[in-house]
């Protein structure tokens, strides 16, 4: 009886502490959402989406240049990556899956995965900024697009491996050569994983600021094309959120909850496909 | 692969726990009458990298009948026949050795392009493997490997495929339905049209029925019937009353060896060796 109560005592108090752990995590998300949400909700006006940011002390203005900067950044970036890291994934899942050039490219994709982004943008501030001496909209392209990259690649792979050996011994079994098994079949079978793949690595490159920082870095202007200075959301949101003026403090909420909602949203858009995906199959 | 893999691995374990009755070889088929031959294999060996999973297997495939293979697990029924399309050079380590002769060639040797060999050769898996497209697409696409057929061309085999695989009534007017919609035995039927819409000489099946119900069995069994004479089948089963329903002929094998081939009748009835008899009667595997 004593040791049975016992039991029961340490059980209920384990599960005391992992369900406060849990509301824990989930009031620290909430608060942060919640906070976001109520005081960028109130930012967000028409002219947010269609004027210039103002002058310090100047009532009014928004963010359009920077919005539209994000997303041509972000879309320049999945131009390159999305194409070339599907090629890489597919390489390491069809052909290179034991050789040593296969393992030494997913070692690095690996590696990329998980480096600093400021490092990527240190690297692209060195490599294209400085020999340029211009800060511009493609050298932020190009960070974001590195970083893209082995996400795009590695998420390629697994999709494709997942792919069951039966459907690839099927297709070669009617007399099928091996790329047309992949482009025909494989890529069908895995579309959606990939698709989902790469959604999540536009909305983790669209929230990145410290590439930027050193390769795009900012403007208050329209930009002219993508070999200037080019405003973006997240790099707006660092400055204003730094100054001393409250009309900016406003602006940097805004851009604060229009990234936060952009990134939800792909994550929520992509859970429901796969989950679509699941039920189908 | 995995499956590959466990199999060898039960090879192994099977060995290991009789090591007893190394069977003789037997030799190529004598005084049976088997009509024309479609495929002769003398001495095939395979290995899975350092491991010997067939030994020395020596027997002929009699033209447009059923040849099944039966046996206990792991005992090479599948690895021998994915040799007929060398289905097993996907996968680095498989060799064969020894001879495979179809149409006065050794099919194994790398003269013959595996595309090629696996046009004249077809495969059906254990598991339904529809593509993930359209009903008239999954056959398509093999038709549209091979020739420079018209589309109009490709939608009469496609239909002749369906029928050849008594699918057509189930699925007439829902052609542009995903074949992943059908039912089990609906899909393996799908997979029989497609391998059939290539016109194969030989067709292969490894397992055709073990996913499936029983009456989804009955229907393909039903089909093996309706083939036999239009091409040669080779089936691969674990069910013994399967063998004896539709097969011609039986080869029993243990082990990695051919212990017994002959007449599916003779196999059954009357077998030669002991071994046979109680795998056929169950007393064993």
């Amino acid at each position: 009886m004593n040791l049975l109560f016992r039991r029961k005592l340490l059980n209920s108090i384990v599960l005391t502490m992992s369900g406060m752990a849990a509301v824990a995590g989930l009031f620290m998300l909430a608060w942060i959402l919640g906070d976001v949400a109520w005081k960028g909700y109130s930012a967000i006006n028409w002219d947010f989406f269609t004027e210039l940011p103002t002058p310090a002390g100047v009532k009014g203005g928004g963010l359009a240049n920077a919005i539209v900067g994000t997303v041509l950044m972000t879309g320049t970036a999945a131009c390159f990556a999305v194409p070339f890291g599907m090629m890489s994934g597919t390489y390491l899942a069809e052909f290179g899956k034991n050789n040593i050039f296969g393992q030494v490219v997913r070692f690095i994709a690996d590696i990329l995965v998980s480096a600093p982004s400021i490092v990527i943008g240190v690297f692209v501030y060195l490599i294209l900024v400085k020999p340029m001496h211009n800060f511009s909209g493609w050298a932020g392209a190009c960070s974001l697009a590195i970083i893209m990259l082995p996400v795009v690649s590695r998420t390629t792979e697994e999709m494709l491996r997942l792919v069951p050996p039966e459907i690839r011994e099927a297709s070669l079994a009617l007399g099928s050569p091996y790329w047309k098994m992949t482009y025909k079949i494989i890529y069908r079978s895995a579309a959606s994983g990939i698709f989902t793949g790469v959604m999540l690595a536009v909305a983790r490159v669209a929230g990145e600021t410290a590439p930027l920082l050193f390769t795009a870095l900012n403007s208050p202007y329209w930009m002219h094309g993508m070999n200037e200075p080019m405003a973006n959301l997240t790099v707006i949101l660092f400055n204003y959120a730094m100054s001393p003026y409250d009309d900016w403090h406003k602006l940097a909420w805004g851009a604060a909850f229009i990234i936060t909602m952009t990134v939800l949203a792909v994550n929520v858009f992509t859970r429901i496909i796969l989950r679509a995906k699941r039920r189908g199959s | 692969m995995n499956q590959l893999i466990d199999e060898r691995e039960r090879t192994v374990q099977i060995k290991e726990m009789k090591k007893k009755s190394a069977p003789m070889e037997l030799g190529p088929n004598k005084k049976i009458d088997m009509g024309e031959i479609k495929l002769s294999i003398r001495n095939l060996n395979f290995y899975y990298g350092e491991k010997q999973a067939l030994f020395n297997n020596t027997l002929d495939i009699a033209a447009k009948r059923v040849t099944a293979f039966i046996g206990p697990s792991g005992c090479g029924k599948s690895t021998h026949i994915r040799t007929y399309n060398r289905m097993f050079e996907l996968y680095k380590g498989f060799k064969a050795d020894g001879e495979i002769i179809m149409d006065g060639q050794n099919i194994l040797t790398t003269a013959i392009p595996a595309l090629h060999l696996r046009r004249k050769v077809g495969m059906i898996f254990q598991k339904p493997t529809p593509f993930p497209m359209s009903l008239f697409d999954n056959i398509a696409y093999g038709l549209k490997l091979h020739n420079g057929f018209s589309s109009s061309e490709i939608e009469g085999r496609v239909e002749k495929a369906l029928k050849d695989a008594a699918l057509w009534e189930e699925v007439q007017g829902k052609l542009h339905h995903q074949g992943t919609a059908l039912s089990g035995g609906q899909q393996q039927r799908l997979c029989i049209a497609r391998a059939l819409a290539v016109e194969p000489d030989v067709l292969l099946m490894d397992e055709p029925c073990s996913a499936l119900d029983p009456i989804a069995t009955a229907k393909i069994e039903e089909l093996i019937e309706e083939l036999k004479g239009k091409l040669t089948i080779v089936i691969v089963t674990h069910n013994m009353q399967q063998a004896a329903r539709v097969s011609d002929f039986t080869a029993y094998m243990y082990m990695g060896k051919l212990m017994e081939f002959g007449a599916t009748s003779t196999i059954f009835m009357n077998p030669v060796r002991k071994e046979t008899e109680d795998y056929v009667t169950g007393r064993f595997g």
